[in-house]
């Protein structure tokens, strides 16, 4: 590693003239491996093609020298046909928004894929750029019997080449000591040729003068294809894979979300014995403490979901599924990458709409957005979990199945297949313009990924996470429990109104039902009227707008209010207060099938919408999503209502 | 198309033999088979030449398809060393001249 690391402060003259050192490589090269070494920053690495897809820039240091670092977007070639490849190319000629033109290049390349990889590099030397090429996966080459001189293969390049293996950290020092000399490195005596097939000339006499041997197969990689992408056994193993993925999410993470559910209950109970003002604890235990743990009851579950992801991806099993499963996608326009993204919005859409970065064609990927809200989300499952409580018998049976998990299953069910046909539909009308971007798919050796690359990746997925829920979510249920709680009434008022002021329950009861919370319900009523609900799952509904898991903690508060005793029977026995329907119960089949179908489809996810501006640019597309979700969510609602009734709910 | 005729002539000569003159393309190479590019299709979609040649698909290059998917499309391809799947519309485009084991 580098030496002098005694003088790192270095002036404010060196933190300005920082050269900027942008990294170019292919997908899968290493690229980013390379970039955490360098950086130490945290970063997402992986085997699934296109996995850097964020823009990331970190800091090297290398005694007094300070060095930018940008990892630029994955690409084959300087000739673009996705988003991602046309940033690089853009940040290579400065004309990229935001981004300078860099003063120096590291071309990443990977040594098992020399003989693909010299036309990319031949075409970055061609740019004039000082450039460094780094060879990763030396240790790999040498392994399979593969073999490259490297002071040759600079020597007939004509610029600097250096072996790194970046997941190893092996080569990095030296790597930080030859950026410092950026400003002399040598320029190739010839320019590369600029005709293709020149260029594939070039690109053979350069691997021979270096003596480069190609690496011989990848035994394992082979035999674990024959049966991974067998017709019969790839397919089996996939869903067996598919079936432990989900298995694991809900069954490994119950018990630990149970313990965050009793830490934060004792925690409210604490706050409830201890602090003597009603307010002051009302507002400390049911909005803030709930709050925080309405987000992070979810924590377990969704790190484990991050954490499988990560590894399928670090392993290269996500490339081999989307393989298996393009054929399946390509039925509703979509490609194989296309699943992945589906798949990872189970956990949560964010993720899963970052995902369709990796997604080359721009059609494919704005279908993929539109339809990845639709997947049933992590956020939707504890509002599931409190509404089919309410509507079918812990211990009914259909056959061998609880009827509970069966209807939960068919929510997962109506989410995906909903979300495949509006992948259909947008992919349609998106195919009426534009050009067509051809399907390919690099399928990399099986690799054992870092544990601190999984980690790395993990982490950081679940930090976007916890972000959008700390701020949102307790931001929403703080705000909510001042509207249930305001404006406040005089005892005068109170017995004004016929209310035993000494019984606490009555008074909270008469608070919620006449708070700003409750006419704001009431506003929206002629709206939700036809689906059956009452002003308080309005409330519930308009706070799950902000973020879905919201409405469990809003009916909480509402219930708790009620009857702080038991807020499961006061859900149970809600009746409606006023209307024509005053006096029956609230939460009757028919109004529960509407709700949880609403659930199904409707965009409540605020960070998701932020999410769908930021990716794609305006905010025709979050506002085209949320439009179209909601109206299908009021429309599938009305019908679920109806047939619910029709069926004699 | 001069010059892809003359690449088509390079290939060939190149050493593989060829066994079937009759114009072919990847999408037809059956999983195990080998054959060399011969050229890639001047009427497709220039996205689509250009990505494949970037792919490694180049004139000369030697192509063997490894397996086909499940419900037989994509399908890999091994070429330069390394595993890449395409659909058969787009191996439709590759021009080939098959080889011997």
């Amino acid at each position: 590693m580098s030496a002098g690391c005694h003088d790192t402060g270095g002036t404010d003259a060196t933190l300005i003239a920082a050269p900027r050192i942008a990294l170019v490589g292919a997908p899968n090269s290493g690229k980013t491996s390379v970039f955490n070494g360098l950086t130490g920053l945290r970063a997402k690495t992986g085997n699934y093609p296109g996995v850097t897809v964020s823009r990331f820039v970190g800091t090297s240091r290398t005694g007094s020298h300070r060095h930018v670092i940008e990892d630029l977007p994955g690409t084959y070639s300087l000739e673009p046909v996705s988003p991602d490849e046309r940033i690089t190319v853009d940040v290579l000629d400065g004309r990229q928004e935001g981004a300078d033109r860099p003063d120096a290049l590291l071309v990443v390349v990977d040594a098992t894929t020399l003989r693909r990889s010299l036309g990319f590099v031949a075409q970055v030397l061609a740019r004039g750029l000082p450039a460094c090429v780094v060879v990763t996966f030396t240790d790999e080459l040498a392994r399979r019997q593969g073999r490259l001189d490297i002071d040759a293969f600079a020597q007939a390049l004509g610029v600097p080449a250096l072996p790194v293996v970046g997941h190893r950290g092996l080569g990095i020092g030296q790597l930080r000591e030859q950026l410092t000399t950026w400003r002399t490195w040598p320029a190739p005596a010839v320019a590369p040729p600029t005709d293709p097939d020149e260029r594939e000339a070039w690109a053979e006499s350069i691997l021979a003068f270096a003596g480069y041997r190609p690496p011989e197969r990848h035994r394992v990689t082979q035999r674990v294809d024959a049966v991974l992408l067998h017709p019969v056994w790839g397919t089996a193993v996939f869903f067996a894979v598919m079936a432990v993925f989900f298995q694991t999410v809900f069954t490994v993470a119950a018990p630990l979300q149970d313990w965050v559910e009793a830490l934060f209950a004792w925690l409210s109970g604490l706050v409830d014995a201890h602090v003597g003002n009603p307010w002051v604890s009302g507002l400390l235990a049911d909005a803030l403490i709930a709050g925080v743990g309405g987000v992070l009851v979810f924590v377990p579950q969704i790190v484990l979901l991050f954490l499988l992801l990560a590894l399928l991806e670090g392993v290269g099993y996500l490339a081999r599924a989307a393989f298996l499963m393009d054929r399946v996608m390509a039925r509703f326009g979509l490609e194989g990458r296309a699943f992945v993204a589906l798949l990872s919005s189970f956990a949560c859409a964010i993720p899963g709409i970052m995902a369709t970065r990796t997604l080359p064609s721009a059609r494919d990927r704005l279908a993929t957005m539109m339809a990845a809200p639709l997947m049933t989300c992590s956020a939707r499952l504890p509002v599931y979990v409190l509404l089919i409580g309410l509507l079918v018998d812990p211990s009914a049976k259909l056959g061998p199945f609880g009827a509970q998990g069966l209807v939960m299953f068919g929510l997962y069910l109506l989410g995906a297949v909903s979300a495949m046909l509006a992948a259909w539909v947008f992919k349609k009308l998106g195919d009426r313009h534009g050009q067509a971007v051809p399907f390919f798919m690099e399928m990399p050796p099986y690799r054992l990924p870092a544990p601190r690359a999984v980690l790395v990746a993990m982490g950081s997925s679940a930090r976007t996470f916890l972000r959008k829920c700390s701020t949102v979510i307790v931001a929403t249920s703080v705000v909510l429990w001042l509207l249930l709680n305001l404006p406040l009434h005089s005892d005068a008022q109170l017995r004004a109104a016929g209310v035993d002021t000494t019984d606490s329950v009555a008074v909270s009861a008469y608070t919620v039902d006449h708070s700003y919370a409750a006419d704001l319900g009431r506003l929206v009523a002629p709206v939700f009227d036809p689906l059956g609900f009452d002003w308080r799952i309005n409330v519930g509904v308009l706070s799950a707008q902000a973020a879905r898991e919201t409405f469990v903690a809003t009916l909480g508060q509402v219930a708790a209010a009620e009857d702080p005793e038991k807020p499961e029977q006061a859900l149970r026995t809600m009746t409606y207060p006023d209307g024509p329907r005053a006096g029956e119960p609230v939460f009757t089949a028919p109004t529960i099938a509407a709700l949880l179908v609403y659930f199904v489809y409707a965009l409540q996810c605020m960070a998701t919408v932020a999410v769908l501006r930021r990716e794609t640019g305006t905010w025709r597309w979050p506002m085209t999503a949320f439009t179209y979700l909601t109206v299908l969510a009021w429309l599938m609602a009305y019908l679920a209502r109806t047939a619910t009734v029709l069926l004699g709910g | 198309m001069t010059a892809s005729g003359g690449v088509h002539e390079e290939a060939g000569g190149r050493g593989p033999t060829v066994m079937d003159a009759a114009p072919r393309s990847l999408a037809d190479l059956v999983p195990g088979a080998r054959a060399a590019v011969a050229r890639v299709a001047t009427d497709a979609a220039p996205a689509v030449v250009r990505r494949l040649h970037d792919l490694g698909f180049t004139p000369g290059a030697v192509v063997e398809a490894v397996r086909r998917a499940p419900l037989r499309d994509p399908v890999l391809y091994r070429v330069k060393d390394y595993e890449v799947c395409l659909r058969r519309a787009q191996a439709a485009c590759v021009h080939i001249v098959e080889v011997e084991r």
